[in-house]
Formats: C-alpha cells, structure tokens, sequence
C-alpha cells in the first residue's frame, strides 16, 4: 500500500549540506497503523513530509496505493493528498478566520463535491469525532482537544485511505492526548491506514508497529501484538 | 469555486482591514488621478465628427504680412479674409461642398411674445453646405438651399436649446423672430448638437457651446455694423475706415469636403491658382503657403491638446505605477503572511493553480473597490479641474465610457500587482510552515 524503496533526502544551502533521509526503506500495509519514533533530527517529519507528497526526495522509488508516485507534477500530488491522504498536525493547522464548519469543509471545496455531498460529510465527520454542535465555534472558540478533534474531522472528511500524523497529541494535556488516540484507534478500526510520528512511548506502543529512526534510517522495528492479531485475521479471512 | 475564492477575499479584507485599506486608497489614488487625467485628455483627444474628419479640410491661406509670419516659424493665419473666404466658396470647383463661416452675434425676440424674454444670441453666419458638411441634426425644418445665400434671405436655423427658450419647445418652423426692427423666418430646429471639441471654429475656445443660431453669411454683411464678429479678429495692418469687412483682417473660417487624396490635390492647385491670382492684384506677399488640414491635423495646429495635457497624462499614470508598487509591497507582505494558511491549503489538496486563483481574485476585489474609490476622487478632481479652467467645463466630467474605463483600469492595474505576489505564495513549500504554525 505504501511502499519507499532507497529514497533518500538532502537539504543544501549554500554552506550545508544535510542527510534526512538515507536510502530509507518501509512499506506499510493497508490497514496498518504504524507509529513512527526517533530523536529530533532523525528525518521522521521529512518522511511523514514525503510520504504525503509534500516534499519531493532526491533518491529511491516511492508507491502509494499501487501507483508509483514519485515523480508526479503538482497537479497530480495534490490531486493524491486531496483524494488519498489526511494529515493531522501537532499544532493543528486550522484555518483561524474559518469556523469549524468551513475548516472541514476546505479540502472537499478542492474535490468538487456538490454542497449537499459536503455538508453531509461535514455533518458526519463531525459527528465521529464528537463535535457537531460545535459547527460555527471558530478555532479560538475551543479547546487544544476540541481543535485537535476538528483537524481529524477535517482529515477524515474526504474518507482517505491514509492519516499521516505528525505528533498529533504534543500540544495536550494526557487526557485529551489519550481521547485524540482513542480516536485514531477507532478511525484504524475502520480500516483506515495510520501512520503517526511520536515521540511518546506510550503512545507509540498502542499502534500495530513501531519504526524507529535514527540518521534518516530505520534503526528498529518492533511488531506489537495488536499488529500480529490483524495480519491473523486477514489471513483467515483471506484463506475462507 | 471563483463564490469560495470571493468569500476568502472578503474574509481576508476584514481579517487585515488597515492592510487592506490602504490598499484600496493606494489603488484609489493612482486610478482618480490617471482617470482625471485621461478624462480631460480623451474628450480633448475626440474625434468630433468621426465619420468625416479625414475628409473635411480647413482652408488656410497666407495672406499675411511680407514681414513676418503670422507665427513661427512660417505659420499662416488660422482664418481668412472676408474677400477670400467668399471668393473661395464662389469659386470653389462644382460639386465639392464647401462652407464659409464667421461669428457673429445678435439679441433676438419673439415678436408679440411679451412673456418671452429677449435672448443675447451667439450666431453663426454660414453658407448653405454648413449643415451637410458637418453633418448637423434636425429636430425640425432643414437649413438653407444657395439660392438663400445669394438672396441674403431673412431666414434662421435656431438651436434647441434657443427654441426651448424662445418657443418653449414647439415646433417654430415658419415662425418668425426678431432682430433688431427685422423679422426673420424660422426654418429649422437643431437637435442636440455638441461637436467636441468645436472644431469647426477654435477662436472662441475648443470647448465652447455650439451657436445658438445660423444665418446665411451674406446677412452679415448687410448687417456688419449692428452684429459684428464674434470671435477673434486678426489685422496684421490696420483697416481701413470701410471697417474689417474689406480689410487684410482674418476672422472667417473656410471648410471644403475632398474625399480623397485626387481632389486635396486638385483643391491644392485651385488654391495655389487663386494665390498666384492675388499676387497679381498686389496681395500675398509672401511665398506661397497654402494649407489643408483635415479635422486631426486642424485639432493639431490648433493645438487642442497641449503639450503639457500629454505630459500631465504621462505623469499621472506614473503615479498610478508608483502606487502600484506600493500596493505591490503591501500584497506581498499580506499574502506572505498568511503562507501557513496557505499551507495547510496545499497540504488538503489545493493545487498552486488553485492557490493563485484564490489571490488574484482577493487582489481583483481590491482592484474593484479602488476603482469605485478612485472613482470618486476623479470626480472630485474634475469638480477641481472645472474650478481652476472653465474653458475645461465640457470636457472635465465622466460618462459611462469612461467610469467603466476606470474600474476595467482599476481591476487590471490590481491584478498587475499582484501578479508577482499571488505567484510568489503558490510556489511557497507547503512542508515548511505547517510545522511552523
């Protein structure tokens, strides 16, 4: 499902020159969540920029959903991420002039959806995430949690085949962190593809894997058991 | 998406009001001088009789002093002699329409009308082609036939602005109006007619109204004494005590229509005959200078746009571009400073494409709003210009032309600006601001 073979990263300025990705390799199955730990430095927010075709890489092979998508223009990647791909940030990102409605609303306005289709998914993204009351609350009008939840509506509005992550619980406090991933779980549940950078343990010990990085490069791999259960299933199911 | 991508400027606009004010007002200014600028300068710049003016031909002829020229550096006179405007219009070729003309003016009255005030009236004695030359309108009745010019027949073509005054209005052909202890017959009504500028008669100003009423010309030679000329009189040596009318002073005008390149030749050469004739009888003195300047080179001899109109044109839209740099500036600045905004745009799948739209459709919302500003200022500035000069009365005022000249002006020259700003925010990284923000 998501595939990197070899790629590799390097930023330059005139006087640097710097390694954040070096022939990184990882595929992640679909349906997986994968937590995605390291150091700061160690390139997890430049593969989590490049897996969701923000950035391009320098080196390697990258396939996403079956296509290769390495060398796509810019029309075509943000087809892609407006189709395939949700993010979710550390700071949240929503947009502070629109309320919680409109911020929702942004990437469909980039599908093309007719109004109805998008207030419907509006309405039920919303509801998922536990704030459908809240729809015309502008983003300083709610808490770091209710943000945080709003911003995951956002990325699961479009229904995308993956949530990229980036420290989605480091600007809250535990029990908002612990419902946000709650959450996240439940979206994985229904089959969605997560793959969330970390810097928590606890946090990174709830997702099927852990990949571990250090100098642009998986270091460490660690299968939880929740991750062993749904390759079982699937393979159950595959085999009836 | 162009309702999303307006709704999103309108939202910026009240998100950064001060930013986007003096946008507007940096964009207002620069549009409400140009547009009075080139509100002044376009009505100067009119072509008054489009349909004619490349084959209607002002008649110069030098008949000025053997000492020096009438101006520099071998200038003709503007107007003509009495004498040579009526030889020309007697003797010009059959079949070329031809007119010569003169100012004048009068007090006129409806005989029996106690109620109706007497006019002061500021005519114009002309031959019969007049009308049909200039293509001139009729409300009612017709000018005159040669005949009438001939016979010096008491007879007069009234404006309709005079009509209102002295018929409130009615139909008057057939009425008649007093001059003086004279009666003359009413033969026609002219619609609305305002050549701008007034080409066919400078000397009063470019601007100034239409007559107010048309006699033939040979009634002003009868009455040369109690009308006079109103215009300007040009005597290069003093008349004699017979007064102007036989004298070397200019104050006619002489207009011929050729209507091509065969017959300007051909007139050339009957105005260089009827010179060399002069010559003999002891006028003329000078070389032979001769000239025909159809409607665009006559406005250009008479220098009805002034050098310094296209200079003050040049420099108002100087000051638009310096306007426009500063509201390049600002653009910058505000589109810069939402580049996190627009990141998270990018990262849900808006397109650079999609993001330049967005701000150019901002950045044409400011354009408009200037133009409606910019428009108003250009009142204001025209309102001044008619203060300052009132010759520039006529031309200092907007019409619909020109009010959708300045919000097109308005919306182009916002979104010349911010061309290189909306540019600059869709190639920004999207990756570099969203962990930023």
């Amino acid at each position: 499902m998501l595939k990197m073979k070899g790629v590799s990263k390097v930023y330059r300025t005139d006087m640097v020159q710097t390694s954040a990705l070096r022939d990184f390799d990882l595929v992640v199955d679909e349906g997986e969540f994968v937590a995605v730990t390291g150091p700061s430095g160690s390139g997890k927010t430049t593969f989590l920029n490049i897996a969701g075709l923000l950035e391009a890489f320098d080196a390697g092979t990258y396939e996403l959903d079956g296509g290769d998508v390495s060398r796509l223009g810019d029309d075509a990647r943000s087809r892609i991420r407006n189709e395939k791909i949700g993010f979710i940030f550390q700071g949240f990102n929503l947009i502070a002039d629109l309320n919680v409605f409109d911020n929702v609303d942004v990437p469909l306005r980039y599908r093309g959806f007719k109004a109805a289709e998008r207030e419907r998914r509006i309405r039920e993204s919303l509801e998922l995430v536990g704030l459908a009351s809240r729809v015309r609350h502008l983003p300083s009008q709610l808490s770091g949690g209710q943000q945080q939840r709003v911003a995951i509506a956002r990325a699961l509005a479009g229904s995308p085949r993956f949530l990229l992550a980036d420290e989605p619980t480091g600007n809250l406090d535990s029990v908002m962190a612990r419902q946000v991933m709650e959450l996240l779980e439940e979206i994985n549940g229904r089959g969605t593809t997560i793959i969330m950078v970390t810097h928590d343990p606890e946090l990174a010990r709830r997702a099927h894997r852990n990949v571990h990085m250090l100098d642009g490069q998986v270091t460490d791999f660690t299968e939880f058991e929740a991750a062993v259960r749904v390759r079982e299933v699937r393979a159950a199911a595959a085999g009836a | 998406m162009f309702a999303y991508h307006l709704r999103l400027a309108l939202l910026s606009l009240r998100r950064t009001p001060a930013v986007s004010l003096l946008m507007i007002v940096a964009i207002a200014l620069g549009i409400g001088v140009s547009m009075t600028m080139v509100s002044v300068y376009t009505l100067m710049a009119n072509d008054p009789i489009p349909e004619k003016s490349d084959v209607l031909y002002a008649v110069q002829l030098d008949s000025w002093s053997p000492d020096r020229p009438y101006d520099e550096p071998n200038e003709p006179p503007t107007q003509l002699t009495w004498r040579d405007a009526l030889a020309l219009a007697e003797r010009s070729p059959a079949g070329l329409k031809r007119t010569a003309m003169a100012g004048t003016g009068f007090v006129a009255e409806v005989p029996g009308a106690g109620d109706v005030r007497p006019e002061i009236v500021s005519a114009r004695a002309a031959t019969a082609d007049f009308f049909d030359l200039f293509q001139v309108p009729f409300l009612y009745g017709s000018g005159w036939d040669h005949g009438s010019d001939q016979d010096a027949a008491r007879i007069i073509v009234l404006s309709r602005a005079l009509n209102e005054k002295l018929f409130g209005g009615e139909d008057s052909v057939g009425r008649d109006v007093r001059i003086g202890s004279e009666f003359f017959r009413v033969v026609g009504v002219l619609d609305e007619w305002q050549p701008t500028p007034r080409f066919y008669d400078l000397n009063t100003g470019a601007f100034a109204d239409t007559d107010d009423a048309f006699v033939p010309l040979s009634l002003l030679d009868r009455h040369q004494q109690d009308w006079g000329i109103n215009g300007s009189v040009n005597c290069w040596q003093a008349p004699s005590a017979e007064g102007i009318f036989p004298s070397e002073c200019t104050f006619t005008q002489f207009w011929v229509e050729l209507p091509d390149e065969a017959a300007v030749q051909d007139y050339r050469a009957f105005l260089d005959a009827y010179v060399q004739e002069q010559k003999k009888l002891g006028r003329f003195q000078r070389p032979l200078n001769n000239r025909l300047s159809n409607v665009h080179e006559w406005l250009d001899v008479n220098e009805v746009v002034r050098d310094d109109n296209s200079v003050l044109l040049g420099l108002s839209f100087m000051f638009l571009m310096v306007c426009l740099l500063n509201t390049v500036g600002l653009l910058l600045a505000k589109f810069l400073g939402r580049s996190g905004d627009v990141g998270v745009r990018r990262a849900l799948g808006a397109s650079r494409a999609r993001v330049f739209q967005q701000h150019l459709t901002e950045v044409g919302l400011l354009g408009v709003l200037g133009g409606v500003l910019g428009l108003a200022l250009a009142w204001l500035g025209l309102m001044g210009v008619q203060r300052l000069y009132v010759d520039y009365e006529r031309v200092a005022h907007l019409n619909t032309e020109l009010v959708a000249i300045a919000i097109g002006l308005a919306v182009a020259a916002g979104l010349l600006a911010g061309l290189y700003p909306a540019w600059r925010i869709c190639r920004i990284q999207p990756a570099t601001y969203l962990k930023t923000q």
